[in-house]
């Protein structure tokens, strides 16, 4: 299979990128990792007239710890973010996010802009953004602008970027003391997406007491989701066999899956709820060491 | 008709360069323009690497790359192992460990090989299943593919000591 014709374009900066995707207009579109959109041009699922392909700009592929945030460029590989050790040491549910997501070949080219921008709810990289309460930084004419993780899956492979506006960075806040995270990850095989999956970050004080915590959800509705009622629920309260079990059925609750070739729904909703549970326990074991 | 892009690459120690169409894939580039039909199109939907080649090092399905991607870059396909007419020692441990069947998944398995023990010359088993996770083999049941990348590594190191 052959991608449709289309005229390839190769600015050198973000300026540069960002006016040339005002000048061809919605027919045109970025080229990151090309990870999913030269699958779906395969497919004829995507037939953009134009490609503005980023991966020549500099300085956007990065990761960095500045200013209380981890900071890491738009176009910067899955594969380095998996073998990174400041992610490995101080954002361990980021590190086992990368280590899941499609195959080696696939994650040294697959970007994490791309993963975040792409929007399909089946991606690894949004629901452990939302539990980590990340920022997408988004270039456009008028400069960057800030989105809150929350704000920005609208729908289904739709954020809110605007059309001439690129992912320029993605921002992670540094985590307190007493903080830890972990992602579990249900596939069918190595390279598939999520039958379901689960983002977990918690913060402890010396007593055991959840200061806060942020649980996201791969693959279990048209977008990805925050599990709000399980995070309002243990925000405050010691962390025990007890309460973790109510945080995950009420997780499970908030999940919206629909039956699929990778299984019905209710069993969507049950692998929430374990993999929940897996992923806070993790996540305290974490916190504590 | 799209505008034609001139794409220069370094395959296997060797400059090759052509004018192509954007939408040309690496894998066709490798196998019709420059003629090399080592590298295998097995799913051509990124999911079994038979078309696997290192890209400036690093594995990568070139049936999900652009050949005007691939510009100005380092490539080396399976016809890149064998030197001097002596097998590799990949190339070797296939053949001693019986690390294929029909062969189909072999030029991709040994490139992600040859990534890893570039990387990390003593492998451990489980390594070498993360490895080649990205490979798929209807054949053999990966055991031997296995065994045949711990003897590389074996003799790649006793070639290193020698
Ligand atoms: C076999 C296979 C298995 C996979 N398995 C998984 C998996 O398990 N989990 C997972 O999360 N993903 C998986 N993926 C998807 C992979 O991670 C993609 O690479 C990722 O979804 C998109 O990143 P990319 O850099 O390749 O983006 P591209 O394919 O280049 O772009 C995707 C979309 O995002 C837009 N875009 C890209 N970068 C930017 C930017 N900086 N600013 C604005 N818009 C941008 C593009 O215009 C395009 O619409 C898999 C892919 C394959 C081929
Ligand atoms: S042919 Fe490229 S991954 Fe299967
Ligand atoms: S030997 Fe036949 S597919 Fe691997």
């Amino acid at each position: 299979m052959i991608p449709p014709s289309f005229e390839y374009l190769k600015p050198r900066t973000v300026p540069e990128a960002i006016s040339l995707l005002e000048e061809h207009g919605e027919n045109a579109k970025i080229l990151s990792g090309g990870q999913s959109l030269i699958p779906m041009m395969k497919f004829r699922l995507a037939r953009p007239g134009w490609l503005i392909d980023i991966n020549h700009i500099p300085n956007l592929a990065y990761i960095r710890e500045e200013g209380g945030y981890l900071k890491i460029g738009g176009l910067t590989r899955e594969a380095d973010i998996e073998s990174s050790d400041l992610i490995r040491s101080k954002f361990p549910v980021l590190h086992d996010t990368a280590f899941v997501i499609a195959d080696p070949q696939v994650r040294n080219l697959a970007t994490i802009g791309g993963n975040l921008a792409h929007a399909d709810p089946a991606n690894d990289h949004p629901a452990t953004m939302l539990a980590l309460g990340a920022q997408v930084v988004a270039t456009g004419r008028r400069g960057e602008r800030i989105i809150p993780i929350e704000e920005f899956f609208v729908s289904i492979f739709t954020t809110a970027l605007q059309h001439d506006e690129i992912l320029t960075e993605i921002r992670v806040p540094v985590p307190p003391p007493g903080s830890g995270g972990a992602y579990f990850k249900v596939e069918r095989k190595v390279g598939d997406f999520a039958t379901a999956a689960v983002a977990a970050q918690a913060t402890l004080d010396g007593q055991g007491v959840c200061q806060g915590v942020g649980i996201g959800m791969t693959n279990v509705g048209p977008i990805p989701i925050k599990a709000r009622t399980a995070e309002g629920f243990l925000k405050g309260k010691t962390l025990t066999e007890i309460t973790i079990a109510e945080a995950s059925r009420l997780a499970a609750g908030d999940a919206q899956p629909s039956s699929d070739s990778r299984g019905p729904a209710e069993y969507k909703k049950a692998l929430v709820k374990e993999l929940t549970k897996r992923a806070i326990n993790r996540a305290i074991e974490r916190a504590r060491q | 008709m799209p505008k034609t892009h001139h794409v220069r690459v370094r395959l296997n120690g060797v400059d090759h360069e052509a004018d192509v169409d954007p939408r040309v894939l690496l894998v066709h580039f490798i196998r019709e323009t420059a003629g090399l039909t080592g590298t295998h199109i097995g799913c051509d939907t990124s999911n079994c690497g038979a078309c696997t080649v290192l890209l400036d090092g690093r594995p990568i399905k070139s049936c999900t790359l652009l050949a005007v991607q691939a510009d100005g870059s380092d490539l080396t396909t399976v016809e890149g192992l064998m030197h001097d007419g002596q097998l590799h020692p990949i190339q070797e441990g296939f053949h001693q460990e019986h690390g294929l069947q029909c062969g189909f998944c072999t030029p991709g398995m040994m490139m992600s090989a040859l990534a890893l023990l570039g990387k990390n010359p003593n492998p451990t088993e489980q390594d070498i299943r993360w490895a080649i996770s990205g490979n798929l083999c209807r054949c053999t049941g990966y055991q031997n593919i296995v065994k045949a990348i711990q003897y590389a590594g074996r003799k790649m190191q006793q070639g290193a000591s020698a």
